[in-house]
């Protein structure tokens, strides 16, 4: 079930060309985090000192916990949910399937203040409670470490489920059923074999949701939770010392890369080809269980409870604000004026980004797809660091960047004889620059993991049989990594609409997005105004994820007739 | 060549995707002039364009603004030097306009008018920049479990009677780091650090929000807490009955801590007589009004043009007196104060 490429027999002409491709789309990324790197040639040795001393001894261990409960609980919550709706049926279940996604439209720092204006001493549940207990009654802190990680681990947890799920269902009910004709358990079968088997997503996926909760920062704020990211913001806002910020930026992503180099080393050197997977003849899918007695109920329960706190309840409590805010006539009306163009821009900035990145990962995951495609792997990985940079430091990058280009910019154009006043850094090129860094690494991993499952010998067999390597794209490669295509551009999509530091950094004039918007009255405590702008993003970040769903079930369904 | 086919395209769409973009940002630029101000501005959405609106009715001149954290759009008018699009930069702390005339990123300004509705201690003595509203940091008690005549000052906030009673705002904000850049004004470091430690042993609950340690004073989670004054104002605007009060610090000593939301002319302002209009327009009497068509009225901040009164709900927190620190010294000092939190354990 298992097997290695071998020898490779194409011609390498355009693999040199491949290679220049990706090395230049790997250069977009490296040169602003490397002209940042420059920097550390010349360290500020007072402030590393105190904050050595200090705070930062904190910061790393509160980053280490954070990553690792993250993950801890993405990993849980995502695999066992995706094998509960994969194998078995319960009540609910057809729901939950796609329901169970839908948290990814919920950014963390919008359920960070949902959750503490919720939970904390002020709010109505501890208000509640005390009012039936007495004022004595005594509730876990909501602003700790333990807070932030549940919160971002409830948030987080659909990255891992949705790749968990998606590599469930492909594999193959032959596998499935030779394991429980050996008289392997469910469970048995669930532990040692589909997990192992699906390691390639899961590991992406719990990666996708750490780095995540490290390069966060507002979140951690809330909660009194400060990161090595939260530090970043503090040194170089707080201390106005960019500097320093610059040098604690630079260890954090020498830690990033390491971290990415864990992760290739955990999804392990081996492929997984399966025979008889999704070709609707030799085995197709997994046959489901049908649960019974408290099972079924159980399964619901459990179901229910992570959307009910990962969904159902952060979005009433936003749809509640809004309806509040919207019935004061005064906001009614300035917001009647400014609602669609947020809403527009947003949504622009969003879909170029998305196309870009994933445009851009398909040209290093081609490259890079193939065991002798040394330095297409090496440039693919170098290209992908940006998902474990945080935003503000991704923004200064670009900027010095682009600064640099205007200037250069203006000069030549000096020489030739005309004024330029051409500027990037304040145009929409800086911003979708800045978040075609950041994720390109969402896009890559769909990309990639989709051209996992094109096995060498597909590529072979069409040869041989006389396609040309232009049919074997569009006709063997392209529908077979179609969705993986749709589910990057869609993750990426909902990622910058999220997104935030980049955003408030590089945005130009008049290109306010709804999560600036959100951000800024949340900040000033304007919780009920902030509602809009978030409700907004959670319903318009719903639609991709809805449509990536819908996508994934027609398919399923061409292949069952066919 | 299966592959490279693949990439050209992508390619060439990129680069048609980026020339587009290029030619709509040089499109966006040369609109840019004349009957235009460009404002960048730490003030959130919402809160000033019922006053750019007036302003633009009555001169004819357009604001256009963009909204931004204080430090990134610091960092941005840096970069972005000489070719900024930016006229005024707007800022809702003190230390923040000073740091920004400290890189040399604002321009003096001389005008009569300015002057005459400004107090000098409200303006930068180098004319580069100028507030338009006071905002007053003070210490918010519980009736009935605080008595108002067991409050003196920030400084006896670190006498251990209140220990478990405190709730504080984190070191991140940069309000907290404004009021302890006043005590290292005030008193130097060292002794700014001790009572910064004494905050610290009584255990504060630090919240990262005025308007939450309020409402927490108001459910009994703590007795006292240091607030920006307007914050306790929308509470009382929305509710009446709402119970928390504002006591007025230091009014024995050296006064009270303001702070101000302000504006400064870039030094590379294009459009440099609008800007220069809009703050005379914005610290006239029409920009100061007391209710929701002026600056410091919208928001239940003082006014800093004498000729015009407060809102009526915080002119009834009673008058104080202001520390007459220079606005300058709160940027000055806000890397020390900074240190000093990490030093004194202060989160």
């Amino acid at each position: 079930m298992s097997a290695r490429a071998t020898a490779r027999p194409f011609p390498t002409a355009h693999s040199v060309l491949g290679n220049l491709l990706s090395l230049l789309v790997a250069g977009l990324v490296i040169v602003p985090m490397g002209l940042l790197l420059v920097r550390l040639l010349h360290p500020t040795t007072a402030v590393w000192i105190q904050l050595w001393e200090t705070i930062l001894p904190l910061m790393i261990r509160n980053t280490f916990l954070l990553m690792m409960g993250v993950g801890v609980i993405t990993f849980s919550l995502g695999s066992g949910l995706a094998w509960l709706v994969t194998v078995y049926r319960f009540p609910g279940q057809r729901f939950f399937d796609w329901a169970l996604v839908l948290p990814l439209a919920v950014p963390t720092y919008v359920m960070g203040f949902v959750y503490m204006a919720t939970f904390d001493f002020a709010g109505p549940v501890q208000t509640t409670l005390r009012a039936w207990f007495g004022a004595d009654l005594v509730f876990p802190n909501v602003r700790s470490g333990t807070g932030a990680i549940l919160v971002m681990g409830l948030t987080l947890y659909p990255y891992v489920y949705f790749l968990a799920r998606a590599a469930f269902r492909e594999q193959s009910s032959l596998t499935f059923d030779a394991a429980r004709a050996m008289g392997y358990s469910h469970t048995q079968t669930f532990l040692k074999l589909v997990l192992p088997m699906a390691r390639p997503s899961l590991v992406a996926g719990v990666t996708l949701a750490s780095l995540e909760a490290m390069t966060d920062f507002a979140t951690v704020r809330f909660f009194n939770f400060p990161t090595i990211s939260e530090g970043i913001v503090h040194v170089w806002q707080g201390m106005m010392n960019r500097d320093a910020a610059i040098e604690l930026a630079a260890v954090f992503l020498l830690v990033a890369l390491g971290l990415v180099m864990l992760e290739r080393a955990l999804r392990g050197r081996s492929r997984y080809y399966q025979h008889g997977a999704r070709d609707g003849r030799t085995g197709g899918r997994i046959t489901p269980v049908v649960l019974g007695g408290w099972r079924r109920w159980a399964a619901t329960g459990a179901c229910f409870l992570v959307f009910a706190a990962a969904f159902a309840l952060p979005a009433a409590r936003l749809a509640l604000w809004t309806v509040g805010d919207l019935s004061r006539a005064a906001t009614a009306t300035a917001l009647r004026t400014v609602y669609t163009g947020y809403v527009l821009r947003t949504f622009g900035l969003a879909a170029v980004a998305a196309v870009v990145a994933v445009g851009l990962a398909l040209v290093l995951a081609q490259n890079a797809r193939l065991p002798e495609h040394k330095m297409g792997r090496i440039t693919a990985r170098l290209a992908t660091m940006g998902y474990a940079v945080p935003g503000a430091v991704i923004a200064a990058g670009v900027l010095i960047t682009l600064a640099g280009v205007d200037r250069s910019i203006a000069t030549a154009a000096r020489w030739i004889g005309f004024n330029s006043s051409l500027l990037l850094t304040a145009s929409i090129v800086g911003l979708i620059y800045a978040y075609v860094v950041r994720f390109m690494a969402v896009a890559y991993n769909s990309v990639e993991s989709s051209m996992d499952k094109v096995t060498p010998q597909m590529d072979m067999a069409a040869r041989t049989l006389g396609a040309s390597p232009r049919q074997v794209l569009w006709r063997i490669h392209l529908p077979m990594v179609k969705i993986g295509l749709a589910a990057g551009a869609a993750l990426v999509f909902v990622d910058v609409m999220k997104e935030l530091p980049a955003t408030v950094l590089l945005m130009p004039f008049g290109m306010e997005t709804l999560s600036v918007w959100t951000y800024m009255l949340a900040a000033e405590s304007l919780w009920e105004s902030a509602a809009l702008p978030a409700l907004t993003i959670v319903v318009v970040g719903l639609l991709p994820v809805l449509l990536l769903m819908r996508v994934g079930r027609l398919t399923t369904a061409e292949e069952r007739s066919a | 060549m299966k592959i490279h086919r693949l990439q050209a395209r992508s390619a060439l769409g990129t680069a048609a995707t980026a020339l587009v973009v290029i030619l709509t940002a040089a499109c966006g630029r040369s609109e840019a002039r004349s009957n235009i101000v460009n404002v960048y501005s730490t003030r959130h959405y919402g809160a000033m364009e019922p006053m750019y609106a007036a302003f633009t009715e009555e001169t004819g001149i357009r604001v256009r603004v963009s909204h931004g954290g204080m430090h990134a759009l610091l960092e941005r008018l840096k970069a972005e030097g000489e070719r900024t699009v930016a006229d005024a930069f707007f800022a809702v702390d003190a230390g923040g306009l000073w740091l920004a005339a400290n890189e040399g990123l604002l321009q003096r300004v001389e005008s009569e008018t300015i002057n005459a509705n400004i107090p000098a201690e409200l303006r930068d003595p180098e004319g580069r920049f100028f507030a338009l509203s006071q905002r007053i940091r003070s210490i918010a008690y519980m009736p009935g479990r605080v008595d108002p005549s067991e409050l003196s000052s920030y400084e006896a906030l670190a006498d251990r009677k209140w220990s478990g009673r405190l709730c504080m705002r984190p070191s991140t904000n940069v309000y907290t780091q404004s009021l302890v850049a006043s005590l290292i004004a005030a008193h130097g470091e060292e002794k700014a650090e001790q009572i910064v430690r004494g905050w610290v042993a009584n255990q504060p609950e630090y919240i990262d929000s005025d308007t939450r340690i309020l409402q927490t004073i108001a459910a009994g989670g703590c007795d006292v807490g240091v607030t920006n004054h307007y914050y306790l104002g929308r509470l009382i605007d929305q509710d009446p009955d709402f119970p928390v009060k504002m006591f007025w610090a230091n009014q024995d000593g050296r006064g009270v801590h303001r702070n101000v939301s302000g504006i400064g002319v870039t030094a590379a302002a294009a459009n440099r007589q609008n800007a220069i209009r809009l703050i005379e327009w914005l610290s006239d009497r029409a920009g100061q009004a007391p209710d929701a068509t002026g600056l410091p009225g919208s928001n239940f901040e003082f006014p800093v043009n004498s000729t015009v009164d407060a809102h009526p709900i915080i002119a009834g927190f009673g008058a104080w007196r202001a520390d007459p620190i220079p606005l300058g010294e709160y940027g000055r000092h806000q890397a020390d104060a900074i240190q000093l939190m990490e030093r004194a354990g202060y989160r």
